[in-house]
């Protein structure tokens, strides 16, 4: 046998898996790291002022994210009402009715690119049709293009849920008489009903740290409102206008709302993916 | 024997009024859904409709010469994307010869050596990475990366690559951190978990009669990679990467932090540009008038650009995806 060609093998072999063990620990490093600045910066901006009190004017002391914190809270609940039907609907069509038809096929396509669809350019399109028409920014505009983006993960996580409910289950249903849209809504749906949810936390958990199609939209405000009409000042165009500041005591307050916002992130992503771990054991 | 006379009999008036309203109930929930799905359809032509609507006065100006145009005047309304498209193209190439390889190896890691039970937890991690938001990049690249990178990254590679012919000039000039090879690494470790995950799934798809075989025959670990799984699943690895492309082109928040945001054109990797989306971040705030279209004629370039590289990444992975139906 050929010990030298064995030998290099193996070499190759004990390279190759060395290198992909480090790009693994490069990977949970980066990932450590980040949670590791955003916790030892965040951290100090973490008080209850920042729930309380109103972002405060440039260079001044103290003051909060409290404004911010709401508002990307009201935009994010109004997003979530109006996407979620849309979501599911489209879902069911597509589950439900989208083997043959080519109308489906194209919504496929569309929404799989919409997921991954620059988001600022859909802040872009929102700012065409909406802000520029009534000539001001507002939190409705915000959340329209937040919908943009919420509405193909739904899409897409609803489907491939009701694809995973057993044919005989459908089959069941219709053999007892049941109309289409009772099996549909009343057995499918049902079945999939953690999945669905699952779905639906993970476009909550990617529209409460995009940041791009909301500055033209929704742009910011400084002051504490609840008007949906009006400019609505947001967590991420704060932090971002914030973090760009000179101001330190702003760029303190920009590190405690990215804390704020990944924490509210990998809880979404995490809450999300238990549901979905019960259902699979279920 | 009763029930079968039942069954056989004419279904009466009632029943057959309720078989009405049901046909009807039905045909109306196909037709709603389906009318939500088509929102869905409308919604990207409107985009692409509104963004050329609003580009128009700037298209028509420059016409095909604003793509290869350099100047950005907003003074005088002389306008091109050269400089943009040039920084986003370079930016996300940057991010990809980064990413790719890395996440090969999370993606082998993840399916080869891994231990079973560490299997889920690491996967997990990797997810997580990929839902930390972008403006969180951003903060992380500028504050915390840009500074380290200015300090020992550039001085680096300025004293090994720098030195070399031919690709020197590009790790010349001033080191201070931000720039659009800060930006396309700061973007490859956010692309980085998306590929990474397309790439473990496809590996997972490669039936294991042909690794068992490989192994089989004698195989070490990193052949079976190579020469099985890697040309097994090279249509849907190639989609992953496209994803990750796809991403990188339209990142926002993350590039507009580290690049520096200047709109001039340099040899070297350290100095400062611009993207597309950074662009439109920047200045579209303060934009009216003409400035604002050529705005809109940027963002529908990244649409037209980001669309096709998506396109493309689409149609691999259902290829990828087809051949798991017919080769197994």
């Amino acid at each position: 046998m050929d010990l030298t060609i064995y030998k290099r093998r193996q070499l190759a072999n004990r390279i190759g898996l060395t290198l992909s063990m480090l790009a693994m620990g490069l990977g949970l490093f980066v990932l450590l790291w980040i949670l590791f600045v955003l916790f030892s910066n965040g951290i100090a901006a973490l008080d209850w002022a920042m729930f309380t009190q109103s972002t405060p004017a440039p260079g001044s002391d103290g003051g909060g994210l409290a404004n911010a914190i709401v508002g990307s809270l009201m935009m994010v609940v109004v997003t979530a009402l109006v996407s979620t039907p849309i979501g599911i609907f489209a879902g069911v069509y597509l589950a439900e009715y989208g083997d043959q038809s080519k109308t489906a096929e194209w919504t496929r396509f569309v929404t799989d690119i919409m997921l991954s669809a620059p988001s600022i350019v859909l802040g872009l399109f929102v700012y065409a049709i909406l802000v520029a028409q009534v000539q001001h920014f507002s939190g409705w505009a915000g959340s329209l293009a937040l919908c943009l983006i919420a509405v193909p993960v739904v899409v897409r996580t609803t489907e491939n849920m009701l694809r995973l409910v057993p044919g005989s289950l459908r089959e069941a249903a219709f053999a007892l008489g049941a109309p289409r849209w009772k099996v549909a809504t009343f057995i499918t749906l049902r079945a999939a009903k953690s999945g669905v949810m699952t779905g639906l936390l993970l476009a909550l958990a990617r529209i409460s740290g995009e940041t791009a199609p909301l500055l033209f939209t929704a742009l910011n405000n400084q002051f504490f409102s609840t008007d949906m009409n009006a400019p609505m000042a947001n967590l991420p165009v704060v932090i971002f206008q914030f973090a760009m500041s000179p101001y330190d005591n702003w760029v303190r307050l920009a590190w405690g709302g990215a804390l704020l916002i990944t924490l509210t992130v990998l809880a979404l992503n995490i809450l999300a993916r238990v549901f979905f771990r019960d259902k699979a054991q279920a | 024997m009763g029930s079968i006379e039942k069954a056989s009999q004419v279904p009466d008036q009632n029943m057959l009024s309720v078989v009405k309203r049901q046909r009807i109930q039905d045909f109306f929930f196909h037709k709603i859904t389906l009318g939500f799905s088509l929102l869905v359809l409308f919604a990207l032509l409107g985009i692409i409709i509104s963004l050329l609507i609003n580009a128009w006065p700037a298209l028509s100006k420059f016409g095909f010469q604003f793509i290869w145009r350099v100047e950005w005047d907003i003074v005088n309304d002389e306008f091109g994307a050269a400089i943009a498209i040039f920084g986003t193209l370079v930016s996300a190439l940057i991010a990809l010869v980064i990413a790719v390889p890395l996440s090969f190896g999370i993606a082998l890691f993840l399916t080869e050596t891994c231990p079973v039970v560490l299997r889920r937890p690491l996967g997990t991690a990797i997810e997580l990475l990929a839902a930390v938001p972008s403006i969180i990049y951003g903060m992380f690249g500028l504050f915390i990366f840009a500074p380290l990178f200015a300090e020992y990254g550039q001085p680096a590679l300025q004293s090994t690559l720098g030195q070399m012919p031919l690709i020197g000039s590009l790790f010349g000039g001033a080191m201070n951190g931000v720039g659009i090879l800060a930006a396309g690494i700061v973007l490859a470790f956010m692309i980085l978990p998306f590929i990474a995950a397309v790439m473990r799934d496809v590996f997972e798809i490669v039936p294991p009669i042909l690794r068992e075989s490989a192994y089989g025959l004698g195989c070490t670990t990193w052949e079976v990679v190579r020469s099985i799984v890697l040309p097994y699943t090279q249509k849907g690895v190639i989609g992953g990467v496209m994803l990750g492309l796809g991403r990188a082109l339209g990142e926002t928040m993350a590039v507009t932090f580290v690049i520096g945001n200047s709109q001039r054109l340099s040899a070297s990797l350290f100095s400062p540009g611009t993207t597309i989306a950074s662009t439109l971040a920047n200045e579209f705030g303060e934009a009216a008038d003409f400035h604002l279209s050529t705005l809109f004629a940027l963002g529908f370039l990244l649409f037209v650009i980001t669309f096709i590289v998506l396109s493309l990444a689409k149609i691999m992975l259902i290829r990828a995806e087809k051949a798991k139906g017919t080769k197994s």
